[in-house]
């Protein structure tokens, strides 16, 4: 499978380097040319060696993502810090460029709801980080 | 009628302003406090101080009763969310967006945020029609209406030079609803000439340019 994450932060790298060892090709787009050094960090060979792909670029640009694969890939992350980044472009590969699976994180809870009510995949870690605390802190 | 306004920058705030002045219920929405404390200085309590694109934020401002949703904040994205928002969850007739970077502008319109406003398309508007480069200018297209005014220059050697308006052949669904001559606009009647140089306007069904465009264009010129 091609997988493109539009956010390299601690959730975008993560699932990226996971990806890339499970064996898919795996392509990488984040504004921040610094944020590089994540997908490096702990691994002995550097990210491209290891076979991934980084853009630099903004999200909204659509010649930013194709130049990141947006055409060919079967899975799309948005996991950028701004939640309405994030939905607007899940959207744009939704619609647009009618990638097969896509995924969105939003931090917001109400809004990750309604999206994901409207047929998005939505992940809400602020949800989990909820329920996970109701669960260990009302425990009896 | 009642409007909100999300961003209380420089459009929001004269918005909030001119809606005012003509009775209409307003309320601004802003997120950086500091602001929010200025425009609250002149505004009082039409302005909320919150995130618009935060639902509970919304709901507060009172959306599910809003007739009128105008996005203007300086981000693109928070604007497609508040509008898509008002629009499909909360059932807003009317919105309109401010679209920041025009590249962005495609966007809006795929996921169905019309009308939506670029300052620079306007801007670009403007000088068009005081220099048009092809003939023709867009002046305005009212996408979900389905109707454009276009405005085309007569030029030298055209079909139209000297042709009365009704025996001009246009293309179903357009017709020609003024014209400019020497600076000054009217509203011809049937009978009255075209002449080189005359401005003319027309309304028509998106499409038709490339159909119109050589009437007013010598034949054999490309537009």
């Amino acid at each position: 499978m091609f997988i493109l994450i539009v956010g390299c932060g601690r959730v975008g790298s993560a699932v990226a380097k996971r990806a890339l060892d499970a064996g898919h090709e795996v392509s990488v787009m984040d504004i921040d040319p610094l944020s590089h050094v994540r997908l490096d960090l702990d691994e002995t060979s550097s990210w491209e060696d290891s076979g991934g792909r980084f853009t630099v670029g903004t999200a909204l640009e659509v010649d930013g993502l194709v130049a990141a694969g947006i055409e060919q890939a079967n899975v799309f992350m948005a996991a950028t810090s701004g939640d309405n980044t994030n939905l607007v472009i899940s959207q744009i590969a939704q619609r647009r460029f009618q990638v097969p699976r896509v995924v969105v994180r939003v931090s917001d809870p109400a809004r990750a709801a309604w999206y994901s009510e409207q047929g998005l995949q939505t992940i809400c870690p602020t949800q989990v980080a909820i329920d996970q605390a109701e669960r260990v802190l009302l425990a009896l | 009628m009642y409007v909100i306004i999300a961003g209380a920058g420089k459009v929001g705030w004269n918005l909030a302003r001119e809606l005012i002045d003509k009775d209409r219920e307003v309320t601004l929405i802003e997120r950086n406090h500091d602001r929010f404390r200025v425009v609250e200085q002149e505004l009082e309590h039409v302005v909320q101080y919150g995130d618009a694109t935060e639902l509970w934020v919304l709901e507060r401002a009172g959306i599910q009763r809003a007739d009128l949703v105008i996005a203007v904040t300086g981000d693109d994205e928070d604007n497609i969310l508040i509008c898509q928002v008002a629009k499909e969850k909360y059932g807003v007739q009317r919105i309109v967006a401010r679209v920041n970077n025009p590249r962005n502008h495609q966007h809006f319109k795929m996921l169905g945020i019309q009308p939506a406003v670029s300052a620079t398309q306007l801007i670009m508007r403007l000088i068009e029609h005081e220099v048009p480069e092809h003939g023709l200018v867009h002046l305005l297209a009212l996408e979900e209406e389905h109707l454009e005014i276009i405005e085309l220059e007569v030029l030298e050697g055209s079909p139209a030079v000297g042709r009365q308006i009704s025996q001009i052949q246009l293309p179903a669904g357009s017709l020609v609803i003024s014209v400019l001559r020497a600076g000054r606009g009217f509203v011809p009647a049937p009978g009255d000439t075209v002449a080189v140089g005359d401005q003319v306007l027309l309304i028509l069904d998106p499409g038709l340019e490339s159909q119109i465009t050589p009437l007013f264009a010598p034949l054999g010129v490309p537009d």
